[in-house]
């Protein structure tokens, strides 16, 4: 296929690829990028929120032209059990600035505008082309990769691998293990299409404000996991995330739990009437900063959801994305500049620049939150909702009985549940992974 | 399974877009008599139901469906039940939204 060399080969046109490929090619190198799908965004599924900072180190003014749904006003957290939820709702006009923080958007479309932008830096972008091996030499350099085009070895100084959470050519290639069953979760989501008006009514939205809701509770089954449901301009992106390893040990089927979800009390009627488009699947690394893998070596380094980079208590991935592919961009720069060659000791550079950055010090910060969360899952995701609701419809619901009685039975159902040093023991472990 | 669930991903999975790559699936199962736990757990974990036991016994896979999420490359990969590829540049699932 391609007979010249490049300075550098990014796999892969997600969030991570993309943002290395701008930059790369920005900077003057030879880029060419590999993406299997028809188009940049066509195998990509998130969310999906886009926060505005990482995106404007890399396209200060998207906001003229990119596909941006709605920006977010309202965040509402809900701890459910079968019947009810109990919510925490934070909605603020400030969020309604002239420049927001964070959207939601839709990737099939917004990707496409993102690979706009790199091919519009110069970057060679080759679609519909999977890279099949890594290619490397008797000394274990990657020097180029192996496509499914017709003589489709191409060679390069370095490659970028953002291939995505399951990093099939890596983990291949020996550079870093597959991820664990329980540092992934398999989340399932649908598309809801809604009339604008019907929508908007709904969440109580103006113009292109938009509403997050963010669900845990029994809908998770007793499994590690969340719902979401986050609003568009005309549709609703509805789903259900839980660890692998969980939906291995308790048979729940993923399709089952989304139905669940759609038919709560609470979120039906949030959806009733709509006409669903698509229905999605994708993991998404939750291992945090203990499940990071070795990030470059000689002739590559690992960007994106590849390299585990996403802070699961913030929910934030693409952001990371985002910046790894970049800084990983920059670093290789200042290499290529100092005409020095991309071996794994020069590469280093990318690991201290992003440890420098928010990616790696925010998963430092909550590293010890997945082993609590995975671990005690049966007590943050069932029993806890379950207790909360209990002791709202406690609070709320009058019947007679006087009021001491009503919170000694709400505080000897958290004992029953939980024992005195469960609880005390759970609200330690909590502030520790927290801080 | 429930035969009512396994219809209900069939129409799911009718409202996306797919390229299928005839008589090339991305997703291969090891021949096996009794099916390993792992392999097991697909019939339920697949999000898009492409695994199914057949009447002799044995978990046979029909990719024609599949979201490329990954799944079943974590679970069964590792222990050798599966051979896991990407479809060939192009073909596979092609979301409008994603």
């Amino acid at each position: 296929m391609i007979e010249e060399r490049f300075d550098a080969i990014v796999v892969g046109a997600g969030m991570a690829g993309n943002a290395a490929a701008l930059t790369l090619a920005r900077k003057g190198l030879k880029v060419l990028q590999l993406e299997r799908g028809e188009y940049s965004g066509s195998k990509n599924v998130q969310g999906a929120i886009l926060y505005s900072d990482m995106l404007e180190k890399l396209v200060p003014d998207f906001r003229e032209d990119a596909p941006l749904e709605r920006h977010l006003v309202e965040q509402r957290f809900w701890m459910m059990d079968d019947n009810s939820h109990t919510g925490l709702h934070y909605r603020s006009d400030e969020f309604n600035e002239e420049r927001p923080n964070r959207y939601t958007i839709i990737r099939a479309q917004f990707d496409k505008w993102f690979s706009k932008k790199v091919q519009e830096a110069g970057a060679v972008v080759l679609c519909e082309t999977t890279v099949l091996e890594l290619l490397q030499d008797a000394y274990g350099k990657v020097i180029g990769v192996r496509t499914d085009r017709k003589n489709g070895q191409v060679g390069a100084d370095v490659v970028v691998l953002a291939e995505g959470v399951s990093g099939l050519l890596g983990t291949r290639a020996g550079l870093r293990k597959t991820p664990d069953k329980s540092n992934v979760a398999l989340a399932v989501k649908e598309m809801h299409f809604l009339p604008q008006e019907t929508l908007e009514a709904r969440f109580n939205l103006r113009g292109d404000e938009g509403a997050v809701i963010e669900a845990v509770g029994t809908i998770s089954q007793g499994m590690t996991g969340m719902g979401f449901i986050y609003t568009n301009k005309e549709s609703i992106s509805l789903g259900i995330g839980c660890l692998v390893a969980d939906f291995e040990k308790t048979g729940q089927t993923p399709y089952g739990l989304l139905e669940k979800f759609k038919q709560h009390p609470s979120v039906a009627a949030l959806i009733a009437g709509s006409e669903v488009k698509e229905y999605a699947a994708h993991l998404i690394p939750e291992g945090g900063f203990k499940a990071i893998p070795q990030l470059f070596g000689d002739g590559w380094v690992v960007v994106g959801d590849a390299a585990q980079l996403n802070n699961a208590i913030h929910r934030e991935g693409s952001n990371l994305a985002m910046t790894s592919g970049r800084i990983a961009a920059e670093a290789i720069f200042q290499i290529k500049s100092r005409r020095d060659p991309m071996t794994k000791e020069n590469l280093a550079l990318y690991k201290k620049m992003l440890d420098e950055s928010f990616v790696m010090k925010d998963l430092k910060k909550y590293r010890d939150m997945p082993d609590l969360l995975h671990i005690q899952a049966q007590n943050f995701f069932l029993t806890y909702p379950q207790l909360v609701s209990k002791a709202m419809t406690n609070f709320l619901r009058v019947d007679g009985t006087p009021k001491r009685e009503k919170e000694k039975s709400t505080f000897r159902s958290f004992l029953a549940a939980r024992s005195l040093t469960g609880l005390v023991g759970d609200a330690f472990r909590l502030a520790r992974a927290w801080r | 399974m429930s035969a009512e669930a396994a219809v209900r991903v069939e129409d799911k999975l009718y409202l996306n877009r797919y390229l299928v790559d005839a008589g090339r699936a991305h997703i291969k199962v090891r021949p096996h008599t009794t099916p390993s736990p792992q392999l097991l757990s697909l019939l339920n974990v697949c999000p898009a139901h492409c695994y199914e036991m057949n009447s002799t016994g044995q978990v046979e896979i029909a990719t024609d469906g599949c979201v490329e999420c990954g799944t079943c490359r974590i679970i069964a990969e590792p222990s050798g039940d599966i051979e896991w590829n990407y479809p060939r540049g192009g073909y596979g699932v092609l979301f409008k939204f994603g």
